[in-house]
């Protein structure tokens, strides 16, 4: 138990939606998902998936902004899944995030260290004032930032990237477990992203921050991600080593996806074209069985009886949601019945 | 650590720049560009100077005048004949006489605070229940919202002038407070309205979510994190029901359900109609506090007009 | 992507065309001075950061700059034709029959309330008149099967279609009067990445089936590798690079296109990650001379004094930068410096 910094057990969320006719409809944003992060050492976990797949609500999960419809989070042993206001400011003492929109997170009203004056006054992280202003200064320049350059700014008047380092800074200061990282490079432009990138590899190794790395960018994560968890519509697709998983996906929705994402170099070409059928594309998928059904080109009966499993495919915990994997059952059918 | 030297070995080139940036940025801080539009320096400027009469009048004029009896009767404005009784306008009386004895002048000096003060008094009371329940409202939200919102709702529906109308005429002698509580009754769901929608957009919003990780309670939330913000918006709701209680009350002065001790312009126009000023050729009875009503309630829409153009920046650049 | 034999005559030609905006604190230089030619059959991809300048250009183009922003100065020459002297009677006429977009959000720019075949009929009828009411259901349901959707779409909605869907059916109206010239304004960036390719290979099919140009606006440099034939970098309002899309992968001259290539993540090894300062300077001021100084890591004296002019370092591979002059006996001048000493 004291191994784990964070597990989720068998977490599920069901949103309500109103449809057109205003009949209300069940959404399952995210169904039976487990993950682990241990203690130590500290990991950047990758979840990654397309819109849809649960991502986001799994962050808001994890940060209690949203509570499950069943399962639990257990952190450092301790359920926070029914936690009061207590336990959960606690809780965010040790886990922290940094969300997409890296301007939005500011207050208009407010000039920059508003948001360092505010982590330091409730969580009450310094007892004076120079001791906080050394606080601000250390955590900027862990990001390449100095206070003189910032602080006194409106956060209009920085950019993108630079706005994002101040979330990342901002993040380090409370000296979290674990930041949640949703999306933090899909709004900085290109040639800035890779700063916010490195600061995130720095803080994992040389302060032992663990990141749960949200994204849709198989790409970044594979950059600098240890383990991924790609999601299909609410359900893990494939985990594993996120090089090994990347490098030799095995899941059919894994393959393609990671075979759609245009390679930077104009000699190399998409192979083939797929056709998607266009109720796959809206998304009205099956309830039962494989949520990858209509779309996957290697579909069998058995995908329409139950979600499958995560069979093992390779080695240090790779593993893929597929029937093809299902070392039994292919045995049986190779015996001629 | 190559990486900090790379951002570390630039600062010649990084200070340079955001150093212009900055003092450029110094000039035009929030406060500046959006606040100091025309409509809203007018606005200000119009009710003010109608304020600064209405306070510092009495100094430099006997407010006494305006009492029945104290003056000449039906004496037209300076440069003026009356056509009934041929008199002519002078200054001792610059904006004439009413025909009980009571100087124009005064009467307005007296008559324009009080319309504000019945104003402020019942913006200030819907203003403040508008907070207390837009906040609970958008915040709590389930089944207080429910009914905080079917409250508002169905008052905003209610005829608030009838009604008003209805309850002065029953207890026919009021004073100017209790006038403006009367009104106050109606001047709430707007104001809670706007605060409700601006909360529940606000509640969603990253910096919200960004305080919660924070720490922040509720309280420091709403007072911190989303009151700043909903400032402008404040402003304008709380011109915009000014107004609106100052055109109910002058309604029911002009009505004669008035306060009848103080001196109101409502009441002066009551009074003129009542006493036939428009058969006698007395434009001056009812048309100068007509006209300065008219020149208050254009300085307060300008300044309306000016705050919704700080609320909403859109109405900014197509304005420029 | 086809070997396009290059015409020598360009569709469409750009000269020095300027876009400011108007804001209180000054004019921001949103398009300074961009030159380009787009030949037949050819794509171009246009491509920069968020507010270089890239989608403002696209917008200048096709005449559709509205208040608080204004074309300054410049020419956009449509087979020969000025548009920026063209009445607007004309323009309108041309807008869709020669120039077509495929705009950012395909989910916001179809009519919510109108099937989606009947806007692309309204397009056909505005141009062609009446007449062309004739066998248009036919027309219809071939442009709609050329991107690729089932003929039922034909009577649906746009809330009825998926968000690659209704990119697709964006396209189909935007070839529906056969343009000789379409832009796509990020016409794939909001959409997940298998669908993104569905859509990509699609516009990829139309072009070569039609033959037409097109300008591809973008920030994905792996899809423009992908898509384009020929590159064009903008950095603050101005085109810092313009080479055929082997070049710029290859061979990326300019330091910040060397910079927007190394930063392309990728799938098949683990790079070290590279660092730099995202200073930018104010867009209404620019500085004197090269507006990238301020993050160029081979920054030279003369670069902050006046602007360095486009130099060609190869057949079609144009760069703005002091780097690449030539020098008398035809090497350039700085980059031997740059090399030993990085």
């Amino acid at each position: 138990m004291s191994q784990m910094l964070l597990e989720i057990r068998n977490a599920t969320k069901v949103y309500m939606q109103r449809g057109m006719g205003g009949g209300k409809h069940e959404v399952v944003a995210l169904q039976d998902f487990n993950l682990n992060i241990p203690t130590s050492p500290a990991s950047i976990i990758t979840i990654a998936g397309e819109s849809g797949s649960g991502k986001t609500t799994l962050a808001q999960v994890v940060l209690g902004f949203t509570r499950l419809t069943s399962g639990e989070i257990i952190f450092e042993g301790q359920d926070m899944s029914q936690a009061d206001g207590k336990q959960m400011k606690a809780y965010r003492r040790e886990v922290q995030a940094v969300f997409q929109d890296p301007f939005g997170v500011y207050n208009p009203f407010y000039r920059v260290e508003h948001v360092f004056d505010t982590v330091i006054g409730n969580f009450d992280l310094s007892s004076n004032k120079s001791e906080s202003r050394d606080m601000i200064e250390e955590a900027l320049n862990i990001v390449g930032l100095h206070g003189e350059d910032v602080l006194r700014k409106y956060p209009h008047q920085l950019s993108g990237g630079q706005r994002q380092r101040i979330m990342m800074a901002r993040a380090y200061m409370v000296k979290p477990k674990l930041i949640v990282a949703d999306e933090p490079v899909s709004m900085v432009d290109a040639s800035l992203r890779a700063s916010i990138l490195d600061v995130m590899m720095r803080l994992k190794e040389e302060m032992g921050i663990s990141f749960l790395y949200i994204t849709h960018d198989l790409s970044t994560a594979y950059q600098i991600g240890d383990k991924i968890y790609i999601l299909y519509q609410g359900t893990i697709a494939e985990r594993g080593n996120t090089i090994s998983v990347i490098d030799a996906p095995h899941h059919p929705y894994v393959q393609l996806l990671v075979d759609s994402v245009p390679v930077p170099d104009p000699d190399i070409h998409w192979e083939g074209e797929i056709i998607l059928p266009p109720e796959e594309e809206m998304r009205t998928s099956i309830s039962s069985g494989c949520r990858f059904y209509a779309r996957c080109p290697k579909h069998f009966d058995r995908c329409l009886t139950a979600q499958p499993p995560l069979y093992p495919v390779g080695d240090q915990g790779h593993e893929a949601s597929c029937y093809l994997y299902d070392e039994k059952a292919v045995a049986l059918e190779a015996k001629p019945l | 650590m190559e990486t900090t030297d790379s951002s570390r070995s630039s600062p010649a080139a990084v200070l340079v720049a955001p150093a212009r940036v900055n003092k450029r940025m110094g000039r035009f801080n929030r406060w500046d560009t959006p606040w100091l539009n025309s409509k809203l320096i007018i606005g200000v400027a119009i009710i003010s100077a109608i304020l600064f009469v209405g306070i510092f009048g009495r100094l430099f004029w006997n407010t006494d005048l305006a009492f029945t009896g104290s003056s000449p009767l039906n004496l037209p404005p300076v440069g003026v004949t009356n056509t009934l009784t041929k008199q002519v306008g002078t200054w001792e009386h610059p904006f004439g006489t009413e025909n009980s004895g009571r100087d124009m002048l005064a009467l307005m000096i007296l008559g324009a605070p009080n319309s504000f003060l019945v104003g402020v008094i019942a913006a200030s009371i819907g203003m403040s229940v508008g907070i207390f329940l837009g906040f609970s409202a958008g915040f709590i939200g389930g089944r207080v919202d429910d009914v905080i919102r079917v409250f508002s709702d169905v008052t905003i529906t209610i005829p608030a002038l009838m009604v008003l109308i209805v309850i002065q005429s029953v207890l026919r002698q009021i004073d100017l407070t209790t006038m403006a509580l009367l009104i106050a009754l109606f001047a709430w769901p707007s104001p809670t309205r706007l605060i409700r929608s601006q909360v529940l957009t606000m509640r969603e919003s990253g910096y919200v979510q960004m305080a919660k990780l924070s720490g922040a309670s509720t309280f420091s939330i709403m007072f911190r994190e989303i009151m700043p913000n909903l400032i402008p918006y404040l402003f304008a709701s709380f011109i915009g029901n000014a107004t609106g209680a100052i055109l109910a009350a002058v309604g029911l002065e002009t009505l004669g359900l008035g306060p009848q001790r103080v001196p109101t312009l409502g009441g002066t126009i009551y009074f003129a109609l009542n006493s036939a000023a428009l058969l006698r050729n007395m434009w001056w009875w009812w048309g100068l506090p007509t006209l300065l009503l008219a020149i208050m309630f254009i300085g307060l829409l300008l300044i309306n007009l000016g705050l919704d153009e700080v609320a909403n920046p859109r109405l900014r650049q197509s304005s420029q | 992507m086809t070997e396009v034999k290059r015409n020598p005559i360009p569709v469409l030609r750009v000269r020095d065309l300027k876009i400011y905006y108007e804001t209180p604190k000054g004019d921001v230089l949103a398009v300074d001075g961009v030159d380009f030619e787009l030949f037949e059959g050819e794509t171009l991809g246009l491509v920069g950061e968020s507010g270089c300048g890239k989608s403002t250009t696209a917008m200048g183009i096709l005449q559709l700059i509205t208040p608080p922003g204004r074309i300054v100065d410049g020419e956009v020459l449509l087979e020969g034709h000025d548009l920026l002297k063209m009445p607007e009677e004309s323009l309108r006429a041309l807008r869709w029959l020669k120039l077509a977009l495929i705009p950012q959000g395909a989910m916001n720019s179809l009519n919510p309330t109108m099937r989606v075949s009947d806007q692309i009929k309204d397009v056909i009828i505005a141009h062609e008149g009446r007449a062309a009411k004739k066998g248009i259901k036919e027309r219809i349901l071939e442009l709609l099967s050329m991107v690729g959707l089932p003929g039922r779409v034909y009577d649906m909605y746009p809330h009825e279609l998926s968000g690659g869907m209704k990119q697709r059916a964006c396209i189909a109206m935007a070839i529906a009067l056969n343009p000789t010239v379409i832009i796509a304004d990020e016409s794939t960036s909001a959409l997940d990445v298998v669908v993104q390719r569905v859509v990509a290979q699609t516009m990829l099919k139309v072009k070569q089936m039609l033959g037409v140009s097109m300008i591809m606006i973008g920030h994905d440099m792996g899809l423009m590798a992908q898509m384009v034939d020929r590159i064009a970098v903008m950095y603050a309002g101005k085109i810092v690079e313009i080479a055929p899309v082997r070049e710029m992968f290859r061979d990326p001259k300019h330091p910040y296109s060397q910079l927007l290539i190394e930063s392309v993540p990728s799938l098949k090894e683990r790079k070290p990650l590279k660092i730099t300062e995202g200073i930018t300077h104010d867009p209404r001021n620019p500085p004197p001379g090269c507006i990238f100084q301020l993050r160029c890591p081979f920054v030279m004296d003369r670069c902050r004094v006046e602007p360095p002019p486009m130099i060609e370092v190869k057949p079609g591979q144009q760069v703005a930068c002091y780097l690449y002059e030539p020098t008398e006996d035809g090497s350039f001048a700085h980059v031997a410096d740059v090399a030993g000493n990085p």
